[in-house]
């Protein structure tokens, strides 16, 4: 079920469907992308940060109509999925995720690599985000992130 | 006694090579091209610029709160470390080792009683002095190094340094002159705008890499054209916009300045000005306005003050977000930045929240973050891939009112500084 869901969400992304990526979560999911780095050295700082579905919605809007930058596709690799428990209707998990990128004229190119650390609300037959926290290794970041991890 | 090992040592002269192709146009609003794509132009900035008569950021304080503590960082493409030495004190140093050049410190920050070479364990103090060489007197009587090998001499190339407010700064030169006077007193002020006392609270750092060269990066901050057209965030919201109460500030010789901004009361309505901007989209609301609130925490009569003080460093305030941009060339068509972000150590768990969720703003993913990494690498792929033609910064004039928005006088004072500078 959670190898589903991201499946959705990596396909969801990487059609350029960015409005609908909010939906995947709840309405108080908080979504961080976070440097390995600061993670491990207990500074708070991310790189995108979403507190609640408000925030996640101001973001996909401004991807899909405000920011200037080059047209892309992005090809999200989500594996090694590990359920770490399950209790009141929450899942805890965790994945490996690499995103790759695609730009006119130029070879693809590694993004990112690293690990979501997630916890899933199970509604029903279906799970929502309550929170996923992508910790990158990538540290050095080629020219910037437009689309999320 | 502390170690004496500099970088540019007495009678030391480096052949230059000849730049006598590369003619300045006539024009004092005309860059031209090569000076973002010449290797020889970025090998002499290095020298001129990044290993002269500056003064470089490197750190901040709060980086190295104890004796021993330390971080890698950068003086123009040059890795050093800086360290915390066990007196207080602040050392910096090149990182690379005096025997075969080992770059030795790799990891971004750490504490440290001594640094080890790990090739052939020579071993230096906090302030870059050669303590031990194993072996030196060699085994049973052979080998080792000559009678007369000082070890004074090879120290680790060491640094002058200076701070002011929790921000650390480091220069190759013996003889510079005080940070204080190398800002002057309007520029000085921008700085206690910025750093204004409190003592600061480290919250994250961001690094990219960006394609072009690393004077397009001190040119987007000192373009005020640009932000009030290409960054929709600023613009919608008011954060940066022409008709905004604005005021454009440099130094004496035109290598540092300030960009500051007030912003208004309420909302932005279209009017002449805002039809002019593309990036103005007056019904846009935000789902969650936190991000742009606004919570007082000074009495400065500006919201934002984007600051550059040369040659590498950005220093951004802007509603309640703070931070320092250090750019490092990495040749003439890359540059690296780290970004780092901090708040103050009073600060609430409510404001610190609050300073996490606004610096969704900036940053390699932020949105206007990723509006100007995207704009240099076009410009990049513009000058590295097309036939040479003068680049235009021909808006508005020298001699104009600070509160002129629309205008290149930054930019054009800072090629004027840097022509000085390198001798072009």
């Amino acid at each position: 079920m959670v190898e589903d869901f991201n499946c959705d969400y990596a396909d969801t992304l990487d059609r350029g469907e960015i409005e609908k990526w909010p939906d995947f979560f709840t309405d108080d999911g908080v979504y961080r992308l976070i440097a390995r780095d600061n993670a491990e050295s207990n500074l708070p700082l991310p790189l995108m940060y979403c507190d609640g579905k408000g925030m996640l919605k101001d973001r996909a809007y401004a991807i899909a109509h405000t920011e200037m930058f080059a047209p892309r596709y992005t090809m999200h690799q989500i594996a090694q999925v590990r359920i770490l428990g399950f209790e009141d209707d929450i899942v805890s998990a965790q994945a490996n995720y690499v995103l790759y990128e695609t730009l006119i004229d130029e070879p693809t190119h590694l993004l990112q690599c690293g690990k979501y650390h997630d916890r899933f609300l199970l509604q029903g037959d279906r799970l929502l985000l309550k929170q996923r926290n992508c910790i990158y290794d990538t540290l050095l970041i080629p020219t910037c992130i437009v689309f999320p991890p | 006694m502390s170690n004496t090992c500099r970088f540019i040592e007495n009678g030391e002269t480096r052949a230059e090579s000849d730049l006598s192709d590369l003619v300045w146009p006539n024009d004092p609003a005309a860059i031209p091209d090569w000076v973002y794509t010449d290797r020889r132009v970025y090998d002499l900035e290095q020298q001129r610029i990044f290993r002269g008569r500056t003064w470089n950021y490197v750190a901040l304080e709060v980086e190295l709160p104890k004796p021993g503590d330390f971080i890698r960082s950068y003086i123009g493409e040059t890795p050093i470390v800086v360290v915390r030495g066990q007196d207080g004190e602040i050392n910096a140093f090149e990182n690379r080792c005096a025997h075969r050049g080992v770059e030795f410190c790799k990891t971004y920050r750490g504490s440290a009683k001594q640094f080890v070479c790990p090739y052939h364990q020579w071993t230096y103090d906090l302030t870059g002095k050669l303590k031990s060489v194993p072996f030196r007197r060699g085994v049973q009587g052979q080998g080792g190094m000559p009678p007369d090998f000082k070890m004074e001499e090879h120290g680790l190339r060491r640094l002058s340094v200076t701070t002011r407010r929790g921000a650390i700064f480091a220069s190759c030169a013996d003889d510079m002159e005080s940070l204080e006077d190398y800002l002057g007193p309007d520029m000085l002020d921008q700085y206690d705008t910025m750093f204004d006392g409190r003592p600061l609270k480290l919250l994250g750092i961001h690094r990219n890499i960006i394609p072009g060269n690393w004077k397009l990066y001190q040119e987007n901050l000192k373009d005020p054209y640009h932000a009030t057209l290409l960054h929709t965030y600023l613009t919608t919201f008011g954060l940066f916009v022409a008709g905004n109460k604005t005021l454009i500030v440099a130094d004496e010789k035109g290598r540092h300045s300030s960009l500051c901004s007030r912003r208004p009361e309420g909302r932005l309505e279209s009017d002449a000005t805002t039809s002019q901007i593309g990036s103005f989209h007056a019904t846009m609301k935000l789902a969650d306005p936190r991000v742009l609130e606004l919570i007082k925490e000074s009495d400065s009569p500006w919201n934002s003050n984007a600051i550059t003080i040369w040659p590498n460093l950005i220093a951004i305030r802007q509603s309640n977000i703070f931070s320092v941009r250090h750019i490092v060339p990495m040749g003439p068509d890359e540059f690296m930045l780290i970004w780092v972000n901090f708040g103050f150590a009073d600060d609430t768990p409510e404001m610190e929240a609050h300073r996490l969720r606004q610096n969704n703003i900036f940053g390699p993913g932020g949105f206007i973050g990723i509006d100007d990494n995207e704009a240099i690498k076009f410009v990049n792929d513009g000058l590295q891939r097309s036939q040479p033609r003068p680049g235009v910064v021909s808006l508005g004039r020298d001699d104009e009112p600070p509160e002129t928005v629309i205008t290149d006088r930054a930019i054009r004072g800072m090629y004027r500084h840097y022509r000085e500078a390198m001798g072009l």
